[in-house]
């Protein structure tokens, strides 16, 4: 393991200055307490295979479909099977539970809203995610840890966390919202990010009067998040949100948002803010809600 | 288009698409990360490197910035223009941290 305690308190200091500055820790502080049982880590990635190529020493992985999503219904799992879940992986209630991923941590972030749904705040990001860690050669295992199960008790869900599409057609024009999608998707010119198969809704375009922000901006190039005063600038300044607006976040599949309503929720403070998670997919589906759209395609003479 | 549940732009399509390699020393690099970001700098996607360092964007035409950082290595970056149903060809050689200095 390489040391690396000089820079720890550097970049404790700089977590301090979020809204929550209990919401993340750095790879230093994993790496420091790794092994001293303080804490559960738990791996979430988009590449879902990424894990069972290499992961940091003690992680549990968490699929963010197979084990997040329910198998039949459009819908997040339900309470029981999140107790399951969780207890499955030895998670007891008053455990720290450490989320790290690929992909400037975007489907760890995803999960992390999970666990704020079903009440569990002991929850923390590791700034960076995977790729810092490696990008720091830091070590990585194939071994999985032996884990032994608990029993955990969630709460109801939060709904106060989640936008529902009812809410989202009734707040159009009323409350601020956020498409955190790429520009091309945003005006209409793709259904999907560009790398992706083209899943999508059956119209292009996105909520009227929603802000484009998309989500990795609040991303530096090593994936940990952009410094306070970068973010205020890149979501008040720029596009003029407010903290105590109640605003929603949207993206494709809600996963993308994910990201951004911890940036809202957690380093910048909005206490109101949503994840509308059937985000464009839904609302992009719906019969007769209003949709701007920018782009238009040319037709062939 | 044939398939009723894709209803992409027609130039997304065929082999458009941004691919290449990571090497250091002539020889492929595995744990690479080559991230895709757009014209006004936007991210759009990021790959880790496997065994044999190579990595692959599928793109519509345009202008795009390829960026490679590894561990131990100085920050690559690299333009590409891809037409409709090109594939270009990226090539990052590392070189170690720090030799870029100066």
């Amino acid at each position: 393991m390489v040391g690396r305690s000089a820079g720890t308190g550097e970049e404790q200091k700089t977590l301090g200055e979020y809204a929550n500055p209990d919401a993340l820790v750095s790879t230093d502080w994993v790496a420091e307490h790794l092994g001293d049982g303080s804490f559960k880590l738990i791996e979430v990635d988009e590449d879902t295979d990424a894990y069972e190529r290499g992961h940091i020493p003690t992680a549990q992985s968490l699929h963010w479909r197979n084990e997040l999503q329910d198998p039949v219904v459009r819908n997040f799992i339900d309470k029981t099977h999140f107790e399951k879940l969780l207890g499955g992986k030895g998670v007891g209630n008053e455990d720290l539970v450490v989320l790290y991923g690929g992909n400037n941590n975007w489907f760890s972030a995803y999960a992390y809203w999970y666990f704020k749904v079903y009440g569990h705040n002991n929850v923390k990001l590791m700034n960076g995610g995977r790729k810092k860690w490696e990008l720091e050669g830091r070590e990585l295992t194939a071994d999985k840890p032996a884990v032994t199960a608990a029993t955990y008790a969630a709460k109801e869900a939060d709904l106060s966390i989640r936008a529902l599409r009812d809410e989202v057609i009734s707040k159009v024009g009323v409350a601020p919202m956020v498409d955190v999608r790429s520009p091309d998707e945003f005006i209409g010119k793709l259904a999907a990010p560009a790398h992706l198969p083209q899943e999508q809704a059956q119209k292009k375009g996105h909520i009227p009067g929603a802000k484009n922000v998309p989500w990795s901006k609040s991303a530096n190039e090593d994936g940990t998040f952009k410094s306070l005063e970068d973010l205020k600038a890149l979501y008040q300044e720029e596009q003029g949100l407010e903290p105590q607006d109640e605003t929603i976040a949207y993206c494709r599949i809600g996963e993308r948002s994910s990201h951004t309503w911890f940036v809202l929720k957690e380093l910048l403070g909005f206490p109101k803010v949503k994840n509308y998670d059937g985000s464009w997919t839904e609302y992009g589906s719906l019969v007769g809600v209003p949709i701007e759209l920018e782009y238009k395609e040319e037709v062939p003479a | 288009m044939t398939s009723s549940c894709v209803d992409a732009p027609d130039d997304y399509v065929g082999e458009t698409s941004i691919r290449g390699v990571v090497l250091r020393d002539g020889d492929p690099v595995e744990g690479a990360y080559v991230r895709l970001t757009g014209t006004q700098e936007e991210f759009v996607a990021e790959q880790r490197t496997p065994e044999d360092g190579a990595f692959r964007f599928w793109v519509v035409p345009g202008d795009w910035t390829v960026i490679c950082l590894a561990p131990g290595a100085e920050r690559l970056e690299q333009s590409a223009s891809v037409a409709k149903g090109k594939a270009v060809d990226v090539k990052f050689e590392l070189l170690p941290a720090g030799s870029a200095a100066g």
